[in-house]
């Protein structure tokens, strides 16, 4: 019941954000489409829907989006540097790293973190060993604990913060 | 101020610009379907990102701004999810790794 109301919530923020200027009209269709949204897939959203209350989980979602944002944009003019040199400096690779992540959400906000930082691009995920394949542009190290150091450390303390 | 807000806009949609240039560049010049799909990943999500939002400070807080930063959030999470299945796919269908590449973790474990 909490997942499908934590549902109807989001789904008619996003519909009264997509027809943004509000008026009477499209909040009365939002309300019954995500409503019966929400009735219907509301109980395959979440699985712990009690997280949503938690507000230290949303402070540290704030703090994780200007880390990520930084990642992203160091990523780009890595990749830039990269593409533009004549030599083409690549040394590319599938690694192995390890993760302590269960949830799915934080695997997959996980996995997408590690697709859009420097050299990293992930390939698959094994949730049950809790292990992700990730494609690295330069393979500085196969050992699975460095690479986990180097790659996934970073951003698992904090999303496991968030939705652990 | 309307001045300032499109120099700010025009800025962050150059800026975007760039890294999708750079981005196609990489889908050029690199040698595998895995480091292509890194290049165009990373680029193309921020570049594009970086447009929506030029787009968002340029329009102010109306219709377009707000679908802008919408979609920009939207492309955030959707996009790495299709550049996953993509080369998860490829890898399933037995597409090589670049010949130089130092190692397969994922291929020695029989996946």
């Amino acid at each position: 019941m909490k997942s499908k109301i934590v549902l109807f919530i989001i789904g008619f923020l996003v519909w009264s954000l997509l027809t943004w200027p509000l008026d009477l009209q499209h909040l009365i269709v939002g309300l019954i489409v995500s409503a019966f949204v929400a009735f219907i897939t509301g109980d395959l959203f979440s699985q712990r829907p009690h997280h949503f209350g938690h507000i230290t989980r949303y402070l540290w979602f704030c703090y994780y989006v200007p880390v990520f944002l930084w990642e992203c944009l160091k990523a780009n003019i890595d990749v830039a540097i990269r593409v533009l040199n004549p030599r083409l400096p690549i040394n590319p690779g599938i690694v192995k790293v390890k993760t302590t992540l269960r949830s799915d959400t934080g695997l997959t906000f996980l996995a997408n973190s590690i697709t859009l930082t420097p050299g990293t691009f992930c390939v698959d995920i094994d949730a049950e060993k809790g292990v992700l394949y990730v494609h690295w542009i330069d393979v500085k190290t196969q050992d699975i604990d460095k690479a986990t150091e180097l790659i996934v450390s970073k951003f698992e303390k904090i999303l496991k913060k968030i939705f652990e | 101020m309307s001045n300032i807000q499109q120099l700010i806009g025009y800025i962050f949609i150059i800026l975007g610009l760039g890294f999708d240039i750079f981005g196609c560049i990489g889908l050029l010049r690199l040698p595998d379907v895995y480091n292509r799909l890194q290049a165009t990943t990373k680029c193309v999500t921020l570049g594009t990102c970086s447009i929506l939002f030029g787009t968002f400070i340029m329009k102010g807080l109306g219709t377009t701004g707000v679908k802008a930063i919408l979609v920009a959030v939207f492309l955030l999470l959707t996009s790495p999810v299709a550049a996953h299945a993509l080369a998860r796919g490829a890898h399933k269908s037995g597409v090589k790794l670049w010949p130089k590449s130092v190692v397969d973790k994922y291929e020695q474990d029989g996946n």
